[in-house]
């Protein structure tokens, strides 16, 4: 088995969707010739042609409600959008019109669109390209949400996108575009809708997705040093959320916290801590706290390690539900 | 008809039509129509019953039957004119004031109103049956989803095009822009069709823009028309050459239909508060019907036994949709989970769950 980034397997998971499906396009900003600008798309408009990966105008919008439009026509796009926030110009076609069509015409239009946007922060980048939009597409009905953690993930949670029936916002954690890992492409991979437990363990669950998946299980290695034995949950699919096994996980550890880049007010811990509540109250030994980004604009690079959750911050809350 | 493609792109010499206000016909542009007399007499059949449907609409909703209602009236002959020039494998999507269009295209109009009674956002037809979209609120949203649609039809060689409608107040929005430019870039084979019917709400057109809207084309490499929009045979010869033209040469086409919206913005606004009688007085003198019917006379293609069939006929329709309307219950709750998605996640089924509970148990509310 060889190694591969996360760019590579989403690299792949386009290629093989492209090859086998006839009707996936690939769209967006510089997705054609320059192959991206993390070069997710590389080589694919090389090999399947300019029809079906094609720059568009610089557009936003249009490239959500072109893709809308071409899905009702019967294609499966694929759009990118270039950076989190450049995303927001898009918001009303998903909002108004993405998420509701298939509720619209009762069934009659179904729009399969996967909405790619490289997001989240730690790339030391300049304003505007390091949001964690989430919660905002979280709170949207008839969308999904998913987040990929690990290069293998990535490229069977995307597979899975393209091949879903509705569409499906894909937050790519840029901070982990180039992280390896050795595994199975072949393989099917969990479906959307699942989380999964990438570390057992007895005195508390960490859940986290993205970027933070990474984060928490260095906060694990650090805490069983302490002699604390953390689980840590990959949440992968924000909407539908696994609610079955994170309660399985949190009754299991009796304690629970919750890890986001995004800010703290209305994220999407606070969805987490409330299904944790209502589905594990009896079983929990401790309030369930989030370790999040500050309630602050995102900060330039050279603040934004006082913002991310670090190792401290998590063992931190770990130590407070710990020793309850 | 050549000659539509060409001047009107640089110069203004005021909109295109075949029918003068008075109803004098341009005899040239009347010998390249080729409409035979059934489809003259047709377009007026469509238009009455256009006229009635819509009184009928805003007579439903004074009654309480619809929640709201945007009157098209005063816009017969740039909807029915515009459908009725293209072929049924063409696509359209609509605004949200095109009842003339659905009704062109065959739309069940019992269930494209359920979208104002409240029924159901899409009203409850399929979009598919007649190729005729569902409602889209949000101003000029709909024309990126007519764009994508004709770029996808390209991309199977399908010969066929894609009209949308919006009005001159959907011209300031970015949607617009943004998707007559991608059109452009793309050959998309659209026809961009603006009811300039003078009022967004109560802003007036020359607070939307400080160019006639057909000259906007310019910008983005198309041909831009102005049509009189009261002409039904003027909007019908234009709106055909901007279906060939999309079709065939893969060129987009803006059409200005410059017409009126005699009627409020809908049911819910109250248009003395921002215009006033004198004006609507003087477009009500251009009546879209009392121009076609006086020529339609006067030609000898139609006698006073088909105006009156037709009305009687107009009568019996809106009847039928009234009662069809009158008659529909809501839908039941379980309804407003089952097509969110494909499969009812978990964390929806235990909301259904307890929606479809306490709807059973007589909570219906409040």
């Amino acid at each position: 088995m060889a190694e591969v980034t996360m760019v590579r397997a989403l690299n792949e998971a386009l290629r093989r969707s492209l090859a086998e499906d006839p009707r996936t396009l690939v769209l967006g900003e510089d997705v054609g010739r320059l192959g991206g600008v993390f070069r997710v798309t590389d080589g694919l408009q090389e090999e399947f042609g300019p029809e079906r990966v094609f720059d568009t105008p610089l557009a936003e919008s249009a490239i959500a409600g072109v893709s809308l439009g071409l899905a009702l026509a019967g294609w499966r796009p694929v759009a990118e959008m270039q950076f989190d926030a450049f995303s927001y110009p898009a918001l009303d076609q998903v909002i108004s019109h993405l998420a509701k069509y298939r509720f619209r015409s009762r069934g009659h239009q179904p729009v399969p669109v996967v909405i790619r946007i490289p997001f989240a922060g730690g790339i030391g980048a300049a304003e505007h390209h390091s949001e964690s939009p989430e919660a905002y597409y979280a709170h949207t009905a008839g969308l999904k949400v998913v987040v990929p953690s690990t290069p293998v993930d990535a490229y069977h949670l995307l597979r899975q996108s393209i091949a879903d029936p509705d569409p499906v916002i894909f937050l790519e954690p840029k901070s982990r575009y180039w992280s390896k890992e050795e595994g199975d492409l072949d393989g099917q991979g969990l479906p959307i809708g699942r989380a999964r437990v990438l570390r057992p363990g007895t005195d508390c669950t960490l859940v986290a997705y993205g970027a933070m998946v990474a984060r928490a299980l260095q906060a694990a290695e650090a805490a069983a040093a302490r002699d604390l034995d953390l689980e840590v949950l990959d949440l992968r699919s924000l909407v539908p959320l696994d609610l079955e096994t994170l309660a399985e996980s949190v009754r299991r550890t009796g304690r629970a916290v919750v890890v986001h880049e995004a800010p703290l007010t209305a994220g999407f811990g606070a969805e987490v801590v409330a299904r944790v509540v209502e589905d594990c109250f009896e079983y929990l030994e401790a309030p369930v706290l989030r370790v999040t980004g500050w309630d602050i604009p995102y900060p330039p690079a050279t603040l934004e390690r006082y913002h991310l959750p670090s190792v401290a911050r998590i063992l931190d809350a770990v130590e407070r539900v710990t020793s309850w | 008809m050549a000659t539509l493609a060409r001047p009107e792109r640089t110069e203004d010499r005021g909109p295109f039509r075949i029918l003068s206000p008075e109803g004098q016909p341009s005899e040239e542009a009347l010998a390249e129509l080729e409409l035979s007399e059934d489809q003259l007499r047709e377009l007026y059949r469509l238009m009455a019953l256009t006229r009635r449907m819509d009184l009928e609409a805003t007579a439903l909703q004074r009654q309480g039957e619809l929640a709201v209602y945007p009157p098209l009236i005063g816009q017969e002959a740039a909807q029915v004119g515009s459908a009725y020039a293209l072929e049924s494998s063409d696509w359209v999507f609509p605004s949200y004031r095109e009842l003339g269009a659905a009704l062109v295209r065959g739309v069940d109009l019992v269930e494209y109103l359920h979208f104002y009674r409240g029924t159901w956002h899409g009203g409850t037809y399929d979009a598919n049956a007649h190729r005729f979209g569902y409602v889209a609120a949000p101003v000029a949203s709909q024309v990126l989803h007519a764009v994508g649609f004709a770029l996808g039809a390209r991309l199977d060689r399908l010969p066929l095009c894609v009209l949308v409608y919006f009005g001159d107040g959907a011209t300031s929005e970015g949607d617009f822009h943004e998707g007559c430019n991608f059109a452009a870039v793309f050959g998309a084979p659209v026809v961009f069709f603006c009811q300039s019917n003078q009022w967004a709400i109560s802003v007036p057109l020359e607070r939307q823009t400080a160019v006639p809207i057909w000259r906007k084309a310019e910008a983005y490499g198309f041909p831009g028309v102005q049509v009189d929009g009261n002409d039904v045979l003027g909007v019908y010869a234009v709106t055909r050459e901007a279906a060939r033209r999309a079709r065939e040469d893969r060129t987009p086409t803006l059409v200005e239909a410059v017409t009126y919206r005699l009627g409020p913005h809908s049911t819910a606004d109250d248009a003395t508060r921002y215009r006033s009688e004198q004006e609507v007085e003087r477009w009500r003198a251009r009546d879209p019907l009392d121009r076609y019917r006086r020529w339609l006379a006067e030609a000898g293609l139609a006698d006073e036994a088909f105006f009156q069939g037709v009305e009687e006929e107009a009568r019996a329709f809106a009847g039928r949709v009234r009662a069809g309307v009158v008659a529909s219950p809501p839908q039941p709750v379980e309804e407003l989970f089952r097509w969110v998605y494909a499969d009812l996640p978990e964390h929806l089924r235990r909301q259904r769950d307890q929606a479809v509970r306490f709807a059973g148990e007589g909570d219906h509310g409040g």
